[in-house]
This record gives structure tokens, C-alpha cells and sequence, in this order.
């Protein structure tokens, strides 16, 4: 199968007008030792009836367990009107809007987009998507570093250890210098910050809720920071808590990135994602990434425009901001239709989240498990389990999923487990989930 | 056209979040709560109409053919989308166990052999979100290389007719950009390529075919000069439509490369994404690929960390999966004979287009093209302008080609058709663009004007910059 719709006929024309015999003459300046001349080692071609059977079949093979994990994505309900309209061949089949005259649905939708995520986060100004959380964050540390000039950032160890580790990537490339938070009640305290803090530091980075899903104290974290000189900025992964917390802006954050995965995307095995990325005003000429812009045409009608293009890497290239090109488009158009759908019920869900979560860690205290921070958190928490290893495996095998285990990323949290509760998880899970630990931990 | 926040009244909504009747066990205090948000207000019908309608202001694939040079604009086959929707991939969390995500696993290594096969690059990651994130992965890669060897090598070629993020990708790893120029055929200038040549010379990188849609013919002497010299020799695989089943990157001399999947391989541009670049390398780049390494045992897939030379993580986990989900969907269902007579039909579409357009607009490189070509604004007459026929193609119901790009081409007018276009589309469009040479010439306000018919009217770019409102403010 190809998409091509050639007959012999019509390649017979083309040909000829070209002025070759065949086609094999059109690719005489690929010298004979570039060239290939047997195909390509790949399976025998399956029709769609085939290939929908295969894939079928491997998708079979993910295991879609009661899943009571997040750790940076985040299982939430998608509305079927987002479905629908997202499924719209306009908008996913679309190019870049450079051409702004046949893209005011793509354009209109990231600007409504900017203008959700600017309210949510408490920021001036928000752009049209990065690759993802992670790298947003890197984007976020490369633009305080641009702006103030100095080497140095202080980052909290309470940040998601792959964000942690993605930005280290970013910054051993480029020379920048990364000094850890250390690990205070599953987050950052402010004396902590203090105590390093001097005049070389651009930025201190936390997450909010953090890595074990507690509640960061972001005024004081940020006070701490200006005090010195430095930027604030707030990483978030579960942007639901947005609907609920007082927002990063209004406690002081100077740049506020993040995953807005939950906002209508699927975890899809971790991608695509939706890296979040919104800032004071005063950023605006030096930030990454597409910013849409309100402007008129031609007949004086409202439209809109791919605007500050003169930061971007098709213009400014070795100069540019950034080196971002095609970021998370369709992503962010899923999230604005989310958040529209959702509105301003979007805070009764984050609400239900938060209970839910909650019922879940009291069952699990009932049980034994022990509480490893003493932090308000949202539908994240962490929790001390003896044998967690063995209980993890016994529930894996009763269909649970039972959070992510720490052991691996947190040395001194070997015993513990993050755990996770959305609006997905019913009572009825947790009840399941509960008879299921009690028959675990029986001795 | 009104924004959603015009529609919004206090009260409406359009999701009902069900009433779960759940206590909270552990408030959260008042002091970290909001007063409550304010987003939008509106019904369900209102939200699907506007975004209805905004969708309708919108070109896509679907709608007509875009002829933009090095974007590859091909149809996205539909079986991918139903595919990459199945719940056993969208609900599938990436921090489970690996146990639990055979199928995904299988997927990822499976369309890292295809690749390689198709390339010849001997290990694929697939963690790179979008071609440019493949281009720094591949320059962190060449850094890390240098590095262990000791060699402090500071600069990167790149040629003056380079895609812009190959320098900023470049300049983001503390590289120095040095520009290659381009002889008069389209082809590196061997000679001056030679000059550059030091021991501080990392690497060069080379879109091939090359951004004029041409291919180098000097590619393996370019390959020869940067190896005797030491340095690594990066592809920029955003062509690669173009020799897919004809030739292999790695045989060019091509040490790395990144593949565009929203280009070669029929995933959907999205509007802007999500698109995937996977980084390729030769056997002996293959320590440095990013972390984790999908790998193969007999006991099944697992995630290989345990790679001390990793330049690292670059994604918070494996790349935008569900997109190289949609790109082995295609792959296996072309196969090898699918995947050649792609390159087949997008190199004599191309071709075609160029005999029948040189007619028309001046051809400034008169050579056989490979996937696209390059017109110029040469003897355009009053005062048109490039972007002038660009937006009077959109009232001929085509989406403009790429302009101004590569910048070595005065009023560059840069064509490819894809495969998936057919001959009367092809015809269609060359008709178009006759058309408007003709108006050009005989009614050149109705060029300069343009577009008429679209959605909105020319947008006023300048003013936007000058006065920038990203937000509704009400």
C-alpha cells in the first residue's frame, strides 16, 4: 500500500514532459555508490484490515491496570466534544500558521489558549507550547540565565527527578551551573534557599505540588529568591491543582512552566505531551516559543498572527531565543478546548480530585502505612509502606497499579510510594484496592 | 471572528462534573486556596460551535494540497489516527513498570529498526519531540564525543542555505556557527568547504538533499575532507522524503542524522505540532544516544539506563510516543516497495511541476531537482513581491509555498509537491500560478492585494509586533 494515486498513464505524461525515460533518470545525481539497488530490508507491506490486527494485537500487550499512579501524567477524563473537535482534519492536518490568512482556526485557538494558561498560572503572557514539561522547565532556566546574566541555579531536589535530570542535560551543554535545594517535608524550605543563595544565582526552581505531591510555600520560597536578587520559577506537572491553589503569579513567581498533559491530552505512554511556559510581561521579548497575536486585516477586521517572530530561529537563527520550531500544537489546542469545556467547573473536578485522594491515604493509614511528609497536598501524596516492594508486586499481580516506588530516584525514601488519585478513581477502586492490601500485608 | 471569552455567561456550562459523594479526609488550608477561578462560562453547543467555525477557518491536508518546500506536507493516512487512539496505548502511563508496557516498548524498538534500516544509521532514540530537539540531542552527542576524546573543538558548519534551527541548535551547545558557502550548481563549494578545514572543525551539518531541493553530488567528497579531518558530518533529515528507499543517509558519509516524522513519515502537522525527530547514529556515536535506550532481551523489552557516556535525558520520558506510534502504523503498511515508489512519485512530482513552472517564473537553479525546487521573484513585474503571489495563491484554493526560504534565492518561492498530490492537482496548481503571473502582469492590484476570498483579509503583521497583545483582556 502507498498513497500515491499515479496511474502508468499520467507517470507516461509526466515523464515525458520532464524530458526523461524513466523514472530511475530522475535520480542520476545520487552517485552509484549512494545508490541503492535492492530494497530496503523492511516487513511485507499489510493492508489496513492486517495492520489494524497487528497493532491491535501489540496494544493487547500493555497491561491497563486500576491505575493509582501520576508522577508527571495525570489519567483524567476526556470530554467526547473534545474528541470530536480535536478529531477535526482543519485543525490536525493543518501546517504552522505562517500563512495567517488560512489558519485563524489554529490561530484563535492558541491565543484563547495563551490567555486560559495566563489565568490559570497568574502570568502576563503565556506561548503556544513546548515539547513538554521538562524541557519547558530547561527553556524556563535558559531564559532567567538570558536575563539577569548570572550562571547559576538553585534547584529544588523536590522537582521531578526526569525534569531534574532533562535540565541538567540542557545545562551541561551549555555551561550553566545547577546547585541542588536539599529534600525539606517531600519539599523546599525557604531557610534552605537562604543559606546558598548569593548574587550568582539567576533563578531558584521549584514544583507546585512537588515531586510527592505536597504543597510547596511559594510566597516565602519566592520572598527568599527576590531578596537575593533572583528569579522565582515554578514548575508545575499536575496543572488540575491550578483550578484550586492560589496561582504561582500571585505568590510570586516570575516564570511558571510545566505539563498541561491533564488538560485533555492522554498519557499516551508519556507523549505527546504539553510543555507549559508563561511569564511576566517584562519576558515577553526574550521567551521561546510561538506567541499568537491579536492584530486587523487588510478591511480593519480583528484577526490574528504569529507575532514576535524576530526571537524565533527561522529569523534570528544563532541569536534566536530559542531553537524551538514545531512544538506541541495540537496538544495546546486540546488543552484550550478542555479548559472551555470544563470552564470554571475545572474547580469542582480539581476539588474531587483532592477528595478522592485524600479517602484514598486515609484508607491506606488504616491499613499502616505511614504518612512521609507532613505537607497539605492535592491528589498526590506519599506514603512509608514496610515491604514495599513485595507489596507492590502482590497488588501488581491483583491488577493494581499501587503509584510509582521512590527507592529508585530517592535513596532515603527506598520504603516509600507516591501515589495518585483522580476524579477516575471511584470509591469502589479504592475499597477494591484497600481488601486487596489487607490481604498483602496479612502476616 | 468572536473569541470564546465573548460567548462566556455567568452559569453556562458544558461539562458536568459528577457529584462524588466523597468527604475530604485531609482539607487542604485556606491559605493555600484560591477565591475561585475565571475561566469561560458557556454550553456545550457554544463551545462546538466556535471551535466548529474556527476549524472552518482553517486550510488543512484534507482541504487542498500545500506546496511547502521542506515541510513535506503529505496526506495523514486515517488508519494512524485510529490506531494511535486505541486505549491500550492513550491509557497506557509511562512510569509502570516496563512489564506492563510490552506493546508500547514493542512498538518503539520495532520503528527504531525500521528506521535504521531505511537509513542505515545503525540505532535510532526516539526521545526527540520535534527535529530541531533531534538536532540538539545530535550536537549534545558531537559535544560529548569531542569531549571524551579530549579535542576541544569549537565550531560547527553549517551552510548559508541551513534551515535556521541548525544554528540555533548549534549556538545552544556553546558552538561557534561558521557558514559554508554554496557554489553556483546548488552543491557545497567544495573549495571553500577545504579552506575551513582545522582541527578546531567539529563537525558540519548538511540538509541532504540540500535546502534548494538538489542533491549535493559532492556529498561523499564533503564526507571524505570532514572525516580526514577528524570531525563528524550531521544530516539534517527534513528531505528525506525525497531518497527513502533510493539511498541510505549512512551511506552518504553521514555520521548522525534526525528524521522529521510530521514530514517523511505522514504524521499529522497538527498546526504546529506535535511532530517527533528521531536522532540516528552510527555504531560508534551509539554510547552517547539519550536515556533510557529502548532494548531487546529474551525475557522481553526493557528501558536501558545504565549508559554512563549518555549525554542524558532530554524528555521527561520517551518522546512523543503516540506519534512514532502513527509513523510504524505507515511504515508497515508501505513496506519496502511502498516506502521507494514514495520517493519515486514525490521526486517526479516535483520534477514536473519545475518543467512546467520554469516556463513561468524564473528557475534560478536549472538542474535536475530531487522532492522540491526553488523559483525566484526574478522579472516579477510592478513591484510584485514573492509574498504577493504567495497570498494570491491562497484565493486559488492552494496554501502558499514556502517563501523567502532558503535565503540565498532572492524572493525564494520554494516548491514540494509530496507524493500524495496527483497529476491534476499538479496541474491545477501549475494553472494557478500562471494565472497570477498574468495578473501580475495585467492587473497587478489585485496580486498586491491579495488574497480576496479567504477568511480574513492580508493580516497586518507590523502592527502586532509593534503593539503586541497575546491575551483577551475583555
Amino acid at each position: 500500500m502507498d498513497y500515491t494515486g499515479h496511474t502508468p498513464r499520467d507517470i507516461e505524461e509526466m515523464l515525458k514532459v520532464i524530458g526523461v525515460a524513466d523514472i530511475d533518470e530522475l535520480f542520476a545525481d545520487i552517485p552509484s555508490v549512494v545508490g541503492l539497488n535492492r530494497p530496503v530490508d523492511l516487513p511485507a507491506p499489510l493492508s489496513e484490515i492486517e495492520v489494524t490486527s497487528l497493532v491491535t494485537q501489540i496494544a493487547g500487550e500493555n497491561l491497563i491496570t486500576t491505575q493509582f499512579i501520576g508522577a508527571g501524567a495525570y489519567r483524567h477524563h476526556i470530554p467526547a466534544a473534545l474528541e470530536a473537535l480535536a478529531s477535526r482534519s482543519e485543525f490536525y492536518t493543518s501546517y504552522t500558521p505562517y500563512q495567517p490568512e488560512v489558519s485563524q482556526g489554529t490561530l484563535a485557538a492558541i491565543f484563547e489558549f495563551q490567555t486560559l494558561i495566563c489565568r490559570l498560572t497568574g502570568m502576563d503572557v503565556a506561548n503556544a507550547s513546548m515539547y513538554d514539561g521538562a524541557t519547558a522547565l530547561a527553556e524556563a532556566v535558559f531564559l532567567a540565565v538570558r536575563s539577569n546574566d548570572c550562571g547559576r541555579v538553585l534547584v529544588s531536589r523536590a522537582v521531578h527527578p526526569h525534569y531534574r535530570q532533562v535540565l541538567s542535560t540542557y545545562a551541561g551543554a551549555s555551561g550553566l551551573e545547577i546547585a541542588e535545594l536539599p529534600l525539606v517535608e517531600g519539599g523546599t524550605g525557604a531557610e534552605s534557599v537562604e543559606a546558598v543563595i548569593g548574587e550568582d544565582v539567576s533563578a531558584v526552581v521549584i514544583q507546585n505540588p512537588t515531586f510527592f505531591g505536597c504543597l510547596e510555600n511559594v510566597k516565602e520560597i519566592a520572598d527568599a529568591a527576590h531578596r537575593a536578587g533572583a528569579y522565582l520559577i515554578v514548575a508545575v506537572t499536575e496543572p488540575l491543582s491550578l483550578a484550586l491553589l492560589k496561582s504561582p503569579g500571585s505568590l510570586g513567581a516570575d516564570i511558571v512552566c510545566g505539563e498541561g498533559q491533564s488538560f485533555g491530552n492522554p498519557v499516551g505512554m508519556g507523549g505527546p505531551m504539553l510543555g507549559l511556559f508563561a511569564a511576566k510581561k517584562e519576558f515577553v521579548r526574550r521567551m521561546p516559543g510561538r506567541l499568537a497575536g491579536r492584530t486587523v486585516d487588510a478591511d480593519g477586521n480583528e484577526a490574528y498572527v504569529l507575532t514576535l517572530q524576530t526571537r524565533e530561529q527561522h529569523i534570528r537563527r544563532e541569536r534566536a531565543t530559542s531553537n524551538i520550531c514545531t512544538n506541541q500544537g495540537l496538544c495546546a489546542l486540546r488543552a484550550a478546548i478542555y479548559l472551555v469545556l470544563l470552564g470554571n467547573g475545572l474547580r469542582d473536578l480539581a476539588d474531587i480530585n483532592h477528595r478522592t485522594a485524600s479517602h484514598l491515604r486515609r484508607r491506606l493509614l488504616e491499613l499502616g502505612a505511614e504518612p512521609a511528609f507532613n505537607r497539605p497536598f492535592f491528589n498526590e501524596f506519599t506514603v512509608r509502606i514496610k515491604g514495599l516492594d513485595r507489596v507492590s508486586a502482590a497488588l501488581r499481580n491483583e491488577g493494581f497499579a499501587f503509584g510509582l516506588p521512590l527507592g529508585g530516584y530517592y535513596d532515603e525514601l527506598a520504603d516509600c510510594a507516591v501515589l495518585c488519585a483522580t476524579e477516575l478513581c471511584s470509591a469502589g477502586d479504592i475499597d477494591r484496592l484497600a481488601s486487596a492490601m489487607e490481604r498483602v500485608l496479612k502476616p | 471572528m468572536k473569541t470564546i471569552f465573548e460567548s462566556s455567561r455567568h452559569g453556562r456550562r458544558a461539562f458536568t462534573v459528577p457529584r462524588v459523594e466523597i468527604a475530604d479526609s485531609d482539607p487542604i488550608p485556606a491559605e493555600y486556596l484560591n477565591d475561585g477561578i475565571d475561566l469561560v462560562e458557556v454550553s456545550e453547543v457554544d463551545a462546538v460551535r466556535h471551535y466548529t467555525a474556527l476549524s472552518r477557518a482553517n486550510f488543512g491536508v484534507d482541504v487542498g494540497m500545500y506546496p511547502l518546500g521542506s515541510c513535506t506536507m503529505k496526506y495523514n493516512p486515517k488508519i494512524n489516527e485510529r490506531l494511535a487512539s486505541l486505549d491500550g496505548f492513550a491509557s497506557l502511563h509511562p512510569m509502570l513498570p516496563a512489564s506492563m508496557q510490552q506493546g508500547a516498548l514493542r512498538v518503539m524498538y520495532e520503528l527504531s529498526r525500521c528506521l535504521s534500516e531505511i537509513t542505515g544509521m545503525s540505532a535510532f532514540s526516539l526521545a526527540p519531540a520535534a527535529g530541531a530537539h533531534g538536532e540538539l540531542a545530535g550536537v549534545m552527542v558531537m559535544k560529548k564525543y569531542f569531549e571524551e576524546r579530549k579535542e576541544p573543538r569549537t565550531v560547527i558548519l553549517i551552510p548559508d542555505s541551513a534551515h535556521g534551527t541548525n544554528p540555533a541548535s548549534v549556538a545552544t551547545c556553546g558552538f561557534e556557527v561558521k557558514q559554508v558557502t554554496s557554489a553556483a550548481g546548488g552543491d557545497v563549494d567544495i573549495d571553500a568547504l577545504k579552506a575551513m578545514m582545522s582541527g578546531n572543525v567539529a563537525a558540519m551539518m548538511l540538509t541532504s538533499p540540500n535546502t534548494f531541493g538538489l542533491f549535493d553530488r559532492n556529498v561523499r567528497v564533503i564526507a571524505d575532507i570532514l572525516h580526514a579531518n577528524g570531525s563528524l558530518f550531521y544530516c539534517d533529515g527534513a528531505n528525506l522524503n525525497a531518497v527513502i528507499g533510493k539511498a541510505k543517509v549512512a551511506d552518504m558519509g553521514f555520521d548522525l542524522m534526525h528524521i522529521n516524522l510530521h514530514k517523511t513519515f505522514s504524521t499529522p502537522h497538527g498546526g504546529g505540532g506535535p511532530g517527533a525527530g528521531p536522532l540516528g547514529v552510527v555504531e560508534r556515536l551509539e554510547k552517547y544516544l539519550p536515556v533510557p535506550v529502548i532494548a531487546k532481551s529474551d525475557a522481553g523489552y526493557f528501558l536501558d539506563e545504565a549508559r554512563p557516556d549518555s549525554i542524558g535525558r532530554i524528555h521527561s520520558f520517551f518522546g512523543n510516543f503516540l506519534v512514532c506510534l502513527r509513523a510504524y502504523v505507515y511504515i508497515r503498511m508501505l513496506g519496502a516497495e511502498g516506502i521507494k515508489r514514495t520517493a519515486e512519485v514525490a521526486v517526479l512530482n516535483a520534477n514536473y511541476l519545475m518543467a512546467r513552472l520554469k516556463e513561468i517564473y524564473h528557475l534560478p537553479i536549472d538542474r535536475r531537482c530531487m522532492h522540491e525546487f526553488v523559483l525566484s521573484d526574478k522579472g516579477l513585474p510592478n513591484h510584485i513581491t514573492t509574498n504577493d503571489i504567495g497570498k494570491r495563491i491562497l484565493d486559488y484554493g492552494f496554501h502558499a509555498p514556502t517563501v523567502y526560504f532558503p535565503l540565498l534565492i532572492p524572493g525564494a518561492i520554494m516548491i514540494e509537491p509530496t507524493e500524495s498530490e496527483s497529476k491534476e492537482t499538479l496541474d491545477a496548481f501549475v494553472e494557478a500560478m500562471r494565472k497570477i503571473r498574468e495578473e501580475a502582469e495585467e492587473n497587478p492590484q489585485l496580486v498586491a492585494a491579495a488574497p480576496h476570498t479567504t477568511p480574513v483579509r492580508r493580516v497586518d503583521a507590523v502592527a502586532a509586533a509593534r503593539k503586541p497583545v497575546l491575551t483577551w483582556e475583555g
